[in-house]
């Protein structure tokens, strides 16, 4: 087997070692979705877009360009930070201020020669379907759920059952510290990032009564500070947590919080870490999994080898503080999902809610994640964050209880939100007894 | 409460100083106790075979900071090379690939020192060993000549030094880390809720008395009272209460456990306006977790058991203070006491006099293992902060590689080839059930088929035209062979032949994702062991990029 023909791409001795797998089936290779003949060419042809050029996307533009494609798209609308030199290779301390994207884009063209990458230093919202539609793949190293969920509810839209070319496999990887996960997603085939997402539960938020009167941590004083002497004395027209002058204002509010209280243990470096909701992370853990997610594009692009997303193992799970460990699962998808589920997923509440207490709801549970929502319920709306004269309209609605606006038990409500623009979350209330 | 705000750092106006910026993330993982050790660390790369895998673990390193790194690296840039490794570029064609490669890693991080050899100066492997100043760690990537890697064991051997062996070849890879000795690591990270320790069952005289001074009037108490008790408070006085229900013994049993948490339950009041007492529900969630009996931790079991006779750690402060720890722990019937508190429902006065209560223990019997470690021979070098962090840990200290030694002579390679071959049986025994246990199947037949390729000759002078047919490398018959050799039988396992096959596919080749992925865990298993935090690899992890998969074996 390993001596069948190489068919080499168009520079054949610089991409000796890859060809060597990527053109001669293996042991593992489905002979019948391989053809060696055709991989070099078809993968120079084939877009890629990478989304983020931070941590996890310097990593995998590099990836991507050492493993055989020409042309890949980068989105990013962050610029060059100091504490990202730790991390983003292809940054230096003279690149702090520029573009990301344009940046990385430029730095990896000129070391692998052949390979075209075009930055794109803007929101992934700026972008319509019909830009998502010219890529093949895409590959996503980001840092907010946010932004994952809307290119999964983005990428699962476009699906259109007749059109092959409408199927846009989606790589995902994510990391914090030492641990991270890879991940890939068939959409509407496999289990998409809304089925997985109560995986990424957010942090339980701090009571407020705790912030207020019976703080005990360093961190409720930083959230006090944060949350409410920020509000009540407002030092600076707006927040900037990336601006030195304003985290040490909270800093030394924060400091005299606990003081007041004797708690032990605010720093500056809390302050900054608490408010920016910093992650820590490294290159090492970076260069794991960015590579896990290349390998799985590489496996796609060429079916040069078994990859994950189809059939079984859909989600590889890596932690490397005790020991090296991964798990790599077949995570299922889930039939109520609210972006690739045909059933409205269950919902428990009290019947005695508020619509207010309803809607606050939304953000804390791990599998709805929503922080603006707006309501409907048998095309009535119930409540609509926006625009402005909608939501005088409907805000009196806050106040009824569910049973009030007629709501029952097992009723179907649609919901949205403005960071989903496309997607209606749908739910079916279950009273609690 | 006075000594806890003195012990708090005056208040810094100044911000964070420019290194602490640039290095704020990771600082978040290791301290600057881990960094002050890396930046101490000095690294050696031998380089051979495709040099992907080397070039990717030392960018991991020298990104966060490493004092300094010596690449070792016979070849010259080939066209081939251009396509893997993204540290070298066409202005590097036909020079040396270690010149290359340094210059370009130095470009990552003003910081950092390194420098590349053979060179004019100095020409072989041997007389970099001797002529430059100790290495902290030495990576070197197969294949490697049988005779270059005597020497990497013999220097390994004479300093202490741990070596890391790194193979990566088409989808597949493996590391396997060295240590010269047995390697204890305190600070392990573990995770935040694991570490909790109350001591509800034995609890201290202050404890006792600050939670019955709270508890003495429970039903007199008003609702916000009530309501804001500590949950540790609330559960020692139900633990009180049922010891005397129970002829003086606590709760053991699950379903005694189950019983102490409906009591407490029952206890919550629910005629407020919450229509109930989350400290209540807070300190019944935590009854089957906290009532306990202090136990010994298997980690720590294992360094009381450990004899070590060897000079060198006879003199280390770990072990004196783990001489202690016993000491104390044969004494007490448990361990020194971490001190921390998780946050619970309570008023702020409340919760810091009883965070306070826990940390002035945790000091006394930090205090008591200090006075037995001064009393021992070499112990008034001990400093007292490593006795606090022991205490810290003590539950989560971990000894790496306690059984083996390095590799030095023949003795100890006979040993290390038995174990390869009952570490097979294990595993292809594993393996015959692995589908009625659901779990996956080995990777041992990886790691076999890539050893088998892992001393052949490396051939220089043919990197220059790498043949696209690809004859580098050995054919899978070949592989099964040498396999045969070292472990007789396994090559007739259908899942080495596969193995094989696969590795032949890569003639010795590497894909840029797979020595990325590697490179990304072996610079997390080097940071490791430069800075003694988490806990290292021991002592082989095999990497699998068909399935997505890893495996961490000892061989
Ligand atoms: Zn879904």
């Amino acid at each position: 087997m390993a001596s069948a023909e190489v068919y080499p791409a168009s520079e054949p001795a610089r991409w000796t070692y890859l060809d060597r797998i990527r053109t001669r089936p293996g042991p593992f290779t489905n002979p019948d979705m391989f053809s060696g003949e055709a991989v070099a060419a078809a993968m120079e042809t084939m877009k890629i877009l990478v989304i983020g050029a931070g941590g996890l996307g310097c990593e995998l533009l590099k990836n991507l360009a050492l493993s055989g494609f020409k042309d890949i798209h980068v989105i990013d609308m962050d610029t060059i930070d100091i504490s990202n030199l730790n991390r983003q290779f292809l940054f230096r301390q003279a690149d702090v201020g520029k573009s990301k994207a344009d940046v990385a884009a430029r730095f990896v063209e000129k070391r692998v020669k052949g390979v075209k990458i075009t930055p794109h230093n803007c929101r992934i919202q700026d972008f319509d379907e019909d830009f998502y539609m010219q890529f093949q793949l895409v590959v996503c190293g980001l840092d907010s759920i946010e932004a994952r969920r809307w290119i999964n509810a983005t990428l699962v839209n476009m699906v259109d059952e007749d059109v092959e070319d409408s199927y846009k496999p989606l790589i995902d990887g994510g990391t914090e510290g030492f641990k991270g996960q890879a991940r890939v997603i068939f959409p509407t085939v496999t289990s998409c990032i809304e089925c997985q997402l109560d995986m990424h539960a957010p942090r339980a938020a701090v009571p407020l009564c705790t912030l207020a009167s019976i703080p005990r941590q360093p961190e409720h004083c930083i959230e006090w500070a944060h949350v409410i002497a920020w509000d009540q004395e407002k030092p600076f027209p707006q927040l900037d947590k990336d601006d030195p002058e304003h985290i040490t204002w909270l800093y030394q509010k924060a400091l005299l919080r606990a003081r007041e209280f004797n708690i032990p243990g605010v720093t500056y470096s809390l302050t900054q870490g608490v408010v920016k909701n910093i992650i820590p992370a490294i290159a090492a853990t970076n260069s794991v999994i960015a590579a896990a997610c290349c390998n799985e594009a590489l496996k796609i692009a060429s079916n040069c080898a078994p990859f994950l997303g189809l059939p079984e193992e859909n989600y590889m799970m890596y932690s490397g503080n005790d020991s090296v460990y991964t798990y790599t699962f077949k995570h299922e998808k889930k039939d109520d999902c609210p972006v690739c589920g045909q059933l409205a997923r269950d919902l428990p509440v009290e019947a005695s809610w508020t619509l207010s207490e309803l809607v606050d709801s939304f953000a804390a549970r791990p599998e709805a994640q929503l922080k603006k929502p707006s309501v409907r319920a048998e095309g009535k709306t119930l409540y609509m964050q926006s625009p402005p004269s909608l939501e005088a309209q409907t805000r009196p609605n806050l106040d009824k209880t569910l049973v009030e606006l007629g709501l029952e038990d097992g009723q179907e409500i649609g919901v949205t939100d403005p960071a989903f623009a496309t997607v209606v979350f749908k739910f079916r209330l279950r009273f609690k007894q | 409460m006075t000594e806890i705000i003195m012990s708090q750092t005056p208040p810094i106006l100044h911000g964070p100083s420019e290194k602490e910026r640039k290095y704020d993330r990771q600082l978040r993982l290791w301290a600057a106790s881990g960094q002050a050790a890396l930046e101490s660390a000095n690294i050696l790369l031998v380089n051979s075979g495709a040099g992907t895998v080397g070039a990717e673990t030392l960018k991991n390193l020298v990104l966060p900071g490493i004092g300094r790194f010596a690449i070792y690296d016979e070849a010259q840039v080939s066209e081939a090379d251009l396509g893997v490794n993204f540290f070298l570029d066409d202005g590097g064609l036909g020079r040396a690939r270690a010149q290359s490669l340094t210059e370009l890693i130095l470009e990552l991080n003003p910081d950092v020192q390194g420098t590349w050899y053979p060179n004019e100066g100095v020409k072989t492997l041997d007389s970099l060993l001797a002529g430059s100043p100790v290495f902290t760690v030495i990576m070197y990537t197969h294949p490697i000549r049988p005779e270059q890697l005597s020497q990497l064991e013999a220097y390994g051997q004479q300093h202490k030094t741990p070596l890391v062996a790194i193979h990566s070849a088409g989808f597949y890879s493996y590391f396997q880390i060295n240590l010269p000795g047995a390697f204890p690591i305190v600070d392990t990270h573990p995770d935040e809720t694991a570490m909790t320790d109350l001591r509800l069952l034995t609890p201290w005289p202050e404890l006792v008395a600050f939670a019955e001074e709270l508890t003495k009037d429970i039903d007199g108490l008003d609702n916000y009272e009530h309501g804001h008790l500590p949950y540790v408070v609330i559960l020692l006085h139900y633990l009180k209460q049922w010891k005397v229900a129970h002829d003086g013994k606590y709760p053991t049993t699950f379903k005694e456990k189950t019983e102490l948490r409906k009591i407490v339950q029952g206890a919550a009041r629910t005629n407020n306006p919450e229509g109930g007492e989350e400290n209540f529900e807070e300190a019944a969630a935590a009854v089957v977790k906290t009532v306990v009996r202090p136990s010994l931790p298997s980690g720590l079991k294992e360094v009381f058991e450990y004899e070590h006779t060897d000079p060198v750690e006879q003199k280390s402060g770990f072990w004196l203070i783990a001489d202690a720890v016993k000491e104390f722990y044969e004494k007490h019937q448990c361990l020194p006491l971490p001190g921390n508190l998780p946050d619970m429902k309570a008023q702020s006065k409340v919760y810091i006099q009883l965070q306070g209560i826990y940390k002035a223990k945790a000091r006394k019997d930090a205090a008591e293992i200090l006075q037995i470690v001064q009393a021992a021979p070499g112990g008034e070098h001990v400093d007292p902060a490593e006795v606090d962090l022991f205490c810290k840990n003590a539950a989560f200290v971990k000894l790496i590689n306690a059984t083996g030694g390095g590799a030095s002579g023949s003795g100890v390679k006979i040993s290390r080839a038995d174990r390869l071959k009952s570490a097979a049986d294990q595993e292809f025994a594993n393996d015959e059930t692995a589908a009625l246990s659901l779990s996956p199947l080995s990777l041992l037949p990886i790691y076999l088929a890539l050893q088998a390729t892992a001393h052949v000759d490396v051939d220089v002078d043919h990197r220059h035209q790498p043949s696209s047919t690809g004859t580098g490398g050995l054919d899978a018959d070949s592989i099964l062979a040498a396999v045969a050799q070292q472990v007789p039988g396994a090559e007739k396992h259908e899942r080495v032949v596969q193995a094989a096959r696969e590795v032949a596919r890569a003639a010795g080749g590497e894909l840029h994702n797979v020595a990325a992925l590697t490179g990304g865990m072996v610079a997390q298993e080097t940071i490791k062991i430069v800075t003694k935090q988490y806990i290292p690899v021991d002592n082989t992890c095999v990497y699998d990029g068909i399935g997505g998969r890893c495996q961490v074996l000892r061989l």
